[in-house]
């Protein structure tokens, strides 16, 4: 085991645009979806980093870059301290094994003419651990019972059990290979509400059992505050706040930060009235053609002239927090649109 | 009386497994001006009650009974016909998806022209402004050009707010929508939340918001029912719920889900095991398989949903003594374990 803190996943200035092409012979490019454009952050190890945004923000892509799933534009990723951004396809194995992905939808993620056995067992088999029948066949067993499934349902197929039962599956075979790293996106948005506390309380356990790190990327602020050690906000491609845990969510400082927690809906009807929801006019801007210097402010309630001229750097504003903002949140203006941060 | 009433309503599927209880004696009310949360999960009947008031399960394998009275008619044994007079007109009703609910090949102002004229005689102008209006009302910027977008070209919020243009075009009087913001990021999910509260203000509607979560009912709806495998398990005001919640179910949900307003470390307490099958329904209670305060008789004798002595606005449908729910539920309230509050309410420990 390492020490905690230091960094796992290093990386600085990662961008990913895709292309967007005319013409079916002879394809020119007409523009670019800039999906990432320019993050920079450290996953430490044996932490959760969460990472939230809305739709579009390129949170998922990020995701798959760290995977190597996608060929990053520009930018580096280290892993351990080895640069991987480049990577070959063979090059790749290693790191596969180091990092295993849990996806959003339990369905369609496990192929559904193989049994539960096999698909926990692939990872071995690709690479060549736990051979033999009956030393692979107890591997897995192992695993499903860590997570919860009963051992003995290893000849089934996915779609005899339930969607947190397939999830269970996921994580299984998430963590055959004993990965350092783990990055789970969106793991419990497609569970009924009952389940996902089952799901968020197996990774935390799991994780606090193996020492696991963890890249959890969630759309909804209540699943992060309650998993993640630290949290980075997402909006159109770039970071615009990134701090740990309580500094978000008691004192978030980009405005962006603060309309996404005041549209947290809360189940508690007295407080959902009284607070302010300080929702952005609007839709979130295209990526293909984002606003210029700092991308929030043509929704921004604080933006002044500056906010259109210059872009806002990712800085330090106040313990536990760097945040990309001219004009921070007040801790006043924190407290009205949110309800952790009016508990102080 | 009522706007709408539904009493004892009972849909059944025939399919190739069995006969599926999809929804099994529910009985709600919603008033005029009034908005009703219906909650529940995946199969709790949620979306199957309310598609069968408005028609919308007449099948051939479907069995329905009961009444659904609207304005002193029945809309389940209306016919076919004077029902499609009702439907888009006096009771209109949104979907989860705006995408599958719209179509793809028609202007987005075309389709809610074509709503207005399959109910009443207005000219092609006349709609056209009225539907610019709508747009307008419903928060579309530049609602004139946007009359001329097909739904591909607007985003997930704006495709929503034209299902709720084109559902208000005829100015129902009731309002279902079913999941309108689960498939929405939260700050449009707010903005649609808010803008259907203003709306059922301004325009004095009745609406039946259903929903998974119990977040989206407590920012809007006054009165809430809670459902599980079919069946109503608790209904109360939204103050009530939230506050003095007296069914098991309603205390697991409300407890499994992470809230900003509750300390971060409060553990998630989740509520064990699944939802049941609905064509093998457990006998009794039909909670009991995953109730932590389950006892032997619960097994065998069905729970009514019946007010509470001190409270008739108040019903639950759970067997356990009045006192000792208000008893687990603090206990659970100051942190208890449901095992610990099980205990702690003197409950036996079950034979195993």
């Amino acid at each position: 085991m390492s020490t905690k803190g230091e960094p796992l996943v290093e990386v600085r200035d990662l961008v990913k645009h895709f292309p967007l092409t005319r013409g079916i012979v002879f394809q020119r490019k007409v523009g670019a979806v800039h999906a990432v454009d320019g993050v920079s952050f450290d996953v430490l190890r044996g932490e959760t980093l969460g990472i939230v945004g809305e739709t579009g923000c390129g949170k998922t892509t990020t995701a798959r870059l760290i995977m190597r799933l996608l060929e990053p534009t520009s930018g580096t990723i280290r892993f351990e301290g080895d640069d991987v951004t480049h990577l070959r396809r063979g090059a790749l194995k290693p790191l596969r094994r180091e990092v295993q992905m849990i996806f959003q939808d339990p369905y369609s993620s496990l192929n559904p003419r193989k049994t539960v056995g096999a698909i926990v067992g692939t990872p071995f088999a690709i690479h060549g651990l736990e051979q033999g029948g009956e030393q692979r066949r107890r591997a897995v067993q192992e695993l499903m019972e860590q997570v919860g499934l009963n051992p003995e349902h290893y000849n089934r197929y996915p779609h005899e059990f339930s969607g947190g039962q397939r999830q269970r599956i996921g994580v299984a075979r998430a963590l055959a290979l004993k990965p350092k790293l783990i990055i789970a996106d969106e793991p419990v948005s497609a569970l009924d509400v009952s389940i996902q506390a089952q799901i968020l309380n197996l990774l935390r356990g799991l994780q606090r059992e193996l020492g696991l790190t963890l890249v959890l990327i969630a759309h909804d602020l209540s699943v992060v505050r309650h998993m993640c050690d630290r949290v980075a906000v997402m909006y159109l491609g770039k970071i615009v706040e990134l701090a740990d845990n309580d500094s978000l969510y008691k004192r978030p400082r980009h405005p962006y930060t603060g309309a996404l927690l005041s549209a947290v809906p809360v189940p508690e009807p007295r407080l959902a009235a009284s607070r302010r929801t300080e929702v952005p006019a609007g839709d979130v801007p295209s990526p293909t053609n984002p606003p210029q210097a700092c991308r929030f402010h043509p929704r921004c309630p604080k933006a002044q002239d500056v906010c259109a001229r210059d872009e806002p750097l990712l800085e330090p504003k106040g313990a536990g927090t760097i945040a990309a903002c001219h004009f921070p949140l007040t801790q006043q203006e924190a407290a009205e649109r949110v309800p952790t941060a009016a508990r102080g | 009386m009522a706007l709408l009433d539904v009493q004892d309503l009972r849909v059944r599927f025939a399919t190739e497994d069995g006969v599926v209880k999809a929804v099994d004696g529910v009985s709600v009310s919603v008033d005029s001006g009034q908005m009703l949360g219906v909650v529940g999960e995946s199969g709790s009947g949620k979306s199957v009650s309310m598609l069968t008031v408005m028609g919308l399960t007449r099948a051939a394998n479907a069995t329905i009974s009961g009444a659904a009275g609207f304005e002193g008619r029945d809309l389940l044994s209306m016919p076919a016909e004077d029902l499609r007079r009702v439907r888009g007109n006096d009771v209109a009703m949104i979907f989860q998806d705006p995408l599958s609910s719209l179509h793809p090949f028609y202007k987005v102002g075309t389709q809610i022209v074509e709503a207005m004229q399959a109910h009443r005689d207005i000219s092609d102008v006349a709609a056209r402004d009225r539907a610019v209006e709508l747009l307008g009302m419903v928060g579309i910027p530049d609602p004139r050009q946007r009359f001329g977008a097909y739904p591909h070209e607007l985003s997930g919020g704006m495709r929503q707010r034209a299902m709720i243009a084109m559902a208000l075009s005829n100015e129902p009087k009731l309002l279902i929508a079913d999941e309108p913001t689960t498939a929405l990021d939260v700050t449009v999910q707010a903005q649609i939340l808010q803008l259907l509260a203003r709306l059922q203000r301004e325009l004095a509607m009745a609406v039946v918001l259903i929903t998974h979560d119990l977040g989206v009912v407590a920012e809007v709806t006054d009165q809430i029912v809670v459902m599980y495998a079919g069946r109503i398990v608790e209904a109360a005001s939204t103050e009530k719920i939230f506050r003095a919640p007296e069914h098991p179910y309603t205390w697991g949900l409300l407890q499994s889900i992470p809230r900003l307003d509750k300390p971060r470390d409060e553990p998630l307490v989740p509520i064990a095991g699944l939802p049941p099958s609905l064509i093998n329904l457990p006998g009794g209670c039909s909670f009991h398989p995953r109730c932590p305060y389950v006892r032997e008789r619960h097994r065998r004798v069905e729970p009514q949903l019946e007010p509470l002595p001190d409270d008739p606005s108040h019903h639950v449908a759970c067997l356990l003594d009045g006192e000792m729910r208000k008893n687990i539920w603090k206990d659970l309230r100051a942190g208890m374990e449901p095992q610990q509050a099980r205990a702690a309410v003197g409950l036996e420990e079950e034979p195993a």
